[in-house]
């Protein structure tokens, strides 16, 4: 990619489609933002949250006084000093009538449901008193049986996470396309295949780790409240304050300022952000909470966790006839705002972009005496993703078919779009067969095919192999009708207004809430087409309820899509509002009027002109303007979405996996991906990278593993690894463009692609690499110890794994269920 | 407390710290320096990077009193908005940065790489930057910038 120089004179005459660079750059590159740990307010107070160090226990008893005695200590509240006012942290996604929310205290109260949840809250004047007074607080804790099992949790007779419920069971969720009328009966097209795949997958714990950790700034002006947080949803947590806190929403500002980092994970309402406004309201002073990292690891909530059971079944030829999916999904101790929703949205995704007459997916909701999972980038689609592709290599291993060639045969036509699919999403646009073309020619894939034939035949210790992820994502959360229809708690539209200032300068205002994602630099590229104004008389605000009243934040590949399209229909408004005065000081009638560059012309009358610009000064001064109308060109929207986009790529990773000592390696990655019009390939490229990193990191790198106590013992970046620039490869990547029809920009979405893709072709890639030598599964993260294990003794390689090391030792997780021993949740065979 | 006396991107301060006070916080939270950021606990994760005394140091692995009669520099030392480094200016350029917050020390970082090797290799540049994460760009335009970087710096220096 090349960057140009944007001299005015060579200003292009659209912004659309450029590579623009960030407007967002300055502050950051200097050291001169904004983030929320970096307010200071006079006799503003620090908090230090004191966590569980247990799992699961009843509290017995709390002794706060040699806490409450330290030095520039102000106050320690416990659970039972907040249990009247806290409410519950809310969960906006009952995704069955019948779903079990157990409530989720924003700080415990009787008993503590998972290792660092919130007992007590110390308040100092300044973070070392407060932090230094934590290891004073002394509670007392009755140890209960702590459930970490999903597949041990949803037994018959098991300990309970909960036991004043029945089950460890939240919900029990099924998609049934033949009883909704959008596939024939799955189990009949089992019984009548002639070829079933069935696998069991493991889709790990994850964190996601946005770099700036959560931070919390809450400052009381009489019954008002001003909150900084670095939140992803300045807007939805102002609502959901409200409800839980009963300080009137009107009485409630929140502000996100620059935010480091989110993908999903600050997509949230923290109990961190309850209790530092319920302090600041009890003590009328303002207060401050900022987490260390290995409170964010342990508290903050985690993504994925899923054991998934898929069944596929095809005749011979390599023809699917059906797809089973049964899910347990790790709820964790409680439900957050959307942690029943996040495998139910994926429960659409499964079927992938193949055509599947028959398809039934079942989930159950388990709750464990873990940190509750939510949203985490791509959010319940990666898991769709990951399974459909996997289970498609399975189904070739088992027809000794091409891999490529078991999807082209079963893959949607670009002649066949729209197409409604078994799940019953109208896909809206694509090219399968184009993209997964370019994308072989940008591998170099006949090369690397021979290059594996050759060193299989000469049994080099380092294979190579080729992994496949053909996938499609459902993006541009979302169309509220249908988010209604799922039980989701709110809608899913977005609101955008611009003011036209009396210098010309524009404001434009957008409820999308960006964290790094360029909202200011592409949403100034889509006004500056819209009225023919230049990029940099665009400024975008944002992120604070006072300025953008409307909205519905940032998350779900939607910005672009719904928030963009919101900009672009306001600036629609502005014009139309624009021509009834140009028309008035033109002296000409409206319909003679041609709207382009940002002026107004009459046809056929040259000369007779009046800028959008000049428009906004005449309103402004609103000496000479028509009868019937205000007086003002400023316009606002919200747009909602009828159907989601759906963007699709195809990623291919070759992978060398050594034999010998299990390490692997990415020779090479390349990806193709359609996500509609691209607005500034420079932050859709960006994008991509971002999205592949942590794909990739959740194949071979990234696990939140827990012991047999239910500690967290990848507690710290020590252990949790983020993968660093030396971990990854060099991305080959590029783009083919359909158009997303269902709004005006064409885009589809790109914030969460190469998230969603590229997992499974890691996978595929390393299993391509050793299937000649018995291994059908490895278990992710590909761990050097864990691929040389399913090498050299059988297995996944989960079995060993979990014995004789600290981070496994008898973790009884998702990816050690079944094959720990006694003696390794002992601590293993050291 | 102990008394320091420190150069901090060319000012001098004279201050008294708790010996157990890291160089990050005394920076951002008695100077006022909040360009330097703390991302993690461990020393992994490499935002709080700053220069002290001419070299990289993650700076919540230095005690405050480690730097007295030390020149530190941190991200806002090292350039303005009308005057970037070519380091800033090369994230810019080739958008090396999304959400910001690593980036005041992946440029630091950068910076004290292209001093140690003027002309890096993209190896060279991975690993010489992997003490320093970053969760949003994939490190690829990371890359690239500091491989513009050194383009520029290595003109510049051909032409003094």
């Amino acid at each position: 990619m090349t960057v140009t120089e944007d001299a005015a004179t060579l200003a292009p005459a659209k912004e659309v489609g450029q590579p623009r660079r960030r407007k967002e750059d300055a502050r950051l590159i200097t050291g001169r933002t904004t983030w929320t740990d970096n307010m200071v307010l006079n006799g503003m107070l620090h908090l230090a949250v004191v966590r569980s160090p247990v799992a699961h226990a009843r509290i017995t008893g709390v002794d706060v006084s040699a806490a409450q005695q330290a030095p520039n200590v102000v106050a320690v509240l416990t659970g039972r000093d907040l249990a009247a006012e806290q409410g519950s942290i809310p969960c906006a996604w009952p995704v069955t009538a019948d779903m079990v929310n157990p409530g989720h205290p924003s700080i415990a109260v009787d008993q503590v449901n998972h290792v660092g949840e919130a007992v007590a809250i110390v308040v100092g004047r300044t973070k070392a008193a407060a932090t230094d007074a934590v290891e004073l607080v002394d509670i007392d804790y009755e140890l209960l049986p702590p459930v970490l099992d999903m597949e041990t949790a949803v037994q018959d007779g098991a300990d309970l996470v909960h036991d004043e419920l029945e089950s460890n069971t939240s919900y029990h969720f099924v998609f049934d396309a033949g009883e909704a009328g959008t596939g024939v009966d799955t189990e009949q097209a089992f019984a009548d295949a002639e070829v079933v795949v069935s696998r069991r997958l493991v889709q790990q714990r994850l964190i996601p780790a946005f770099m700036e950790p959560r931070s919390v700034v809450v400052q009381p002006q009489g019954d008002n409240f001003t909150m900084w947080s670095a939140t992803q949803i300045p807007h939805v947590l102002r609502v959901m304050l409200a409800m839980v806190t009963g300080v009137p929403e009107h009485k409630l500002r929140i502000i996100a300022p620059d935010v480091g980092g989110g993908f999903g994970g600050k997509l949230q309402v923290n109990p961190e952000e309850v209790l530092a406004l319920l302090v600041a309201r009890r003590l009328g002073k303002p207060v401050k909470w900022t987490e260390t990292r290995s409170e964010s690891l342990m508290a903050a909530h985690h993504g994925r966790g899923q054991v998934q059971f898929i069944d596929i079944a095809s005749d011979r030829q390599g023809n699917v006839k059906g797809l089973r999916v049964r899910l347990l999904a790790d709820m964790g101790a409680y439900l957050r705002l959307i942690t029943p929703g996040v495998p139910a949205l994926g429960a659409f995704m499964f079927p992938g972009i193949y055509k599947f007459p028959a398809y039934r997916f079942e989930c159950d909701g388990v709750f464990t005496n873990k940190v509750p999972t939510d949203a985490y980038r791509g959010a319940g689609r990666p898991e769709a993703t990951f399974a459909i592709e996997r289970i498609m290599d399975e189904l070739a291993v088992e027809l000794d078919m091409d891999p490529l060639e078991l999807r082209r045969k079963n893959w949607i036509g670009a002649e066949e779009f729209p197409f409604t699919t078994v799940a019953g999403l109208e896909y809206d646009s694509g090219d399968y067969e184009q993209a997964t073309q370019k994308a072989l020619d940008l591998l170099g894939y006949d090369e690397l095919r021979a290059e594996q034939k050759r060193r299989r035949e000469s049994n080099d210790p380092v294979q190579l192999g080729i992994g496949f992820s053909t996938f499609t994502e459902m993006c541009g959360l979302a169309p509220s009708r249908v988010l209604g229809s799922l039980s989701y708690g709110a809608g899913g539209w977005e609101s955008a207004s611009i003011r036209m200032l009396p210098t010309g300068k524009v404001e434009v205002v957008t409820g999308s809430t960006p964290h790094g994602q360029g909202h200011e630099t592409a949403w100034s590229q889509l006004v500056a087409d819209q009225l023919g104004v230049p990029f940099e008389d665009v400024e975008v605000l944002h992120g604070d309820t006072a300025v953008s009243p409307r909205g519905m934040d940032t998350y779900g590949s939607r910005s672009l899509v719904v928030g963009g399209t919101a900009v672009v229909k306001a600036a629609e408004k502005v014009v139309a509002k624009a021509r009834k005065v140009a028309a008035h000081l033109l002296e000409a009638s409206e319909d003679d009027l041609e709207f382009a560059d940002g002026k107004f012309s009459v046809r056929g009358t040259p000369g007779a002109a009046v800028g959008i610009q000049e428009i906004a000064l005449a309103v402004f001064a609103a000496h000479n303007y028509p009868e019937d109308v205000e007086p003002s060109i400023d316009a606002e929207a919200t747009f909602d979405p009828v159907n989601f986009s759906f963007p699709h790529g195809t990623h291919l990773c070759a992978m060398e996996v050594d034999t010998d000592t299990g390490m692997v390696k990415i020779r090479k990655y390349a990806c193709v991906d359609d996500v509609g019009t691209v607005v500034n390939p420079l932050i859709v490229e960006g994008q991509i990278h971002g999205g592949l990193a942590q794909g990739i990191a959740q194949a071979l790198y990234e696990e939140a593993v827990y012991d047999a106590d239910g500690n967290l013992t990848t507690g710290s970046f020590v252990d949790y690894l983020v993968p660093s620039a030396a971990d990854l490869p060099h991305f080959d990547t590029a783009n083919t463009v359909h158009v997303a029809p269902g709004n005006p920009i064409g885009a589809k979405g790109v914030g969460e692609a190469g998230c969603i893709a590229s997992t499974p072709a890691v996978v595929n890639a390393a299993l391509d690499a050793v299937r000649h030598l018995g291994v059908s599964d490895i278990l992710m993260p590909l761990t050097p110890e864990r691929v040389w294990r399913a090498i050299h003794e059988g297995g996944d390689g989960g079995a060993r794994a979990a014995a004789g090391t600290n981070a496994y030792g008898g973790a009884q997780t998702e990816s050690t269920a079944g094959v720990s021993t006694p003696q390794s949740s002992l601590g293993g065979d050291r | 407390m102990t008394s320091i006396n420190v150069r901090v991107d060319g000012a001098s301060y004279s201050d008294d710290v708790e010996p157990r006070t890291l160089l990050v916080h005394y920076l951002r939270e008695q100077l006022g320096k909040v360009g330097t950021v703390v991302g993690c606990d461990t020393s992994n994760c490499g935002a709080c990077t700053v220069h002290l005394d001419g070299n990289a140091v993650k700076s919540c692995t230095v005690f405050a009193v480690q730097a007295d009669g030390s020149e530190v520099t941190t991200i806002e030392g090292v350039g303005s908005a009308d005057a970037l480094h070519p380091v800033q200016k090369a994230f810019h350029e080739m958008h090396g940065l999304q959400c910001g917050f690593c980036t005041p020390g992946m440029i630091m970082a950068s910076i004290d790489l292209l001093q140690e090797n003027p002309s890096p290799s993209e190896t060279e540049i991975r690993e010489g930057i992997e003490g320093n994460l970053c969760r949003c760009t994939g490190y690829q335009n990371i890359v690239r910038a500091v491989q513009q970087a050194a383009g520029e710096l290595s003109g510049s220096a051909g032409q003094a």
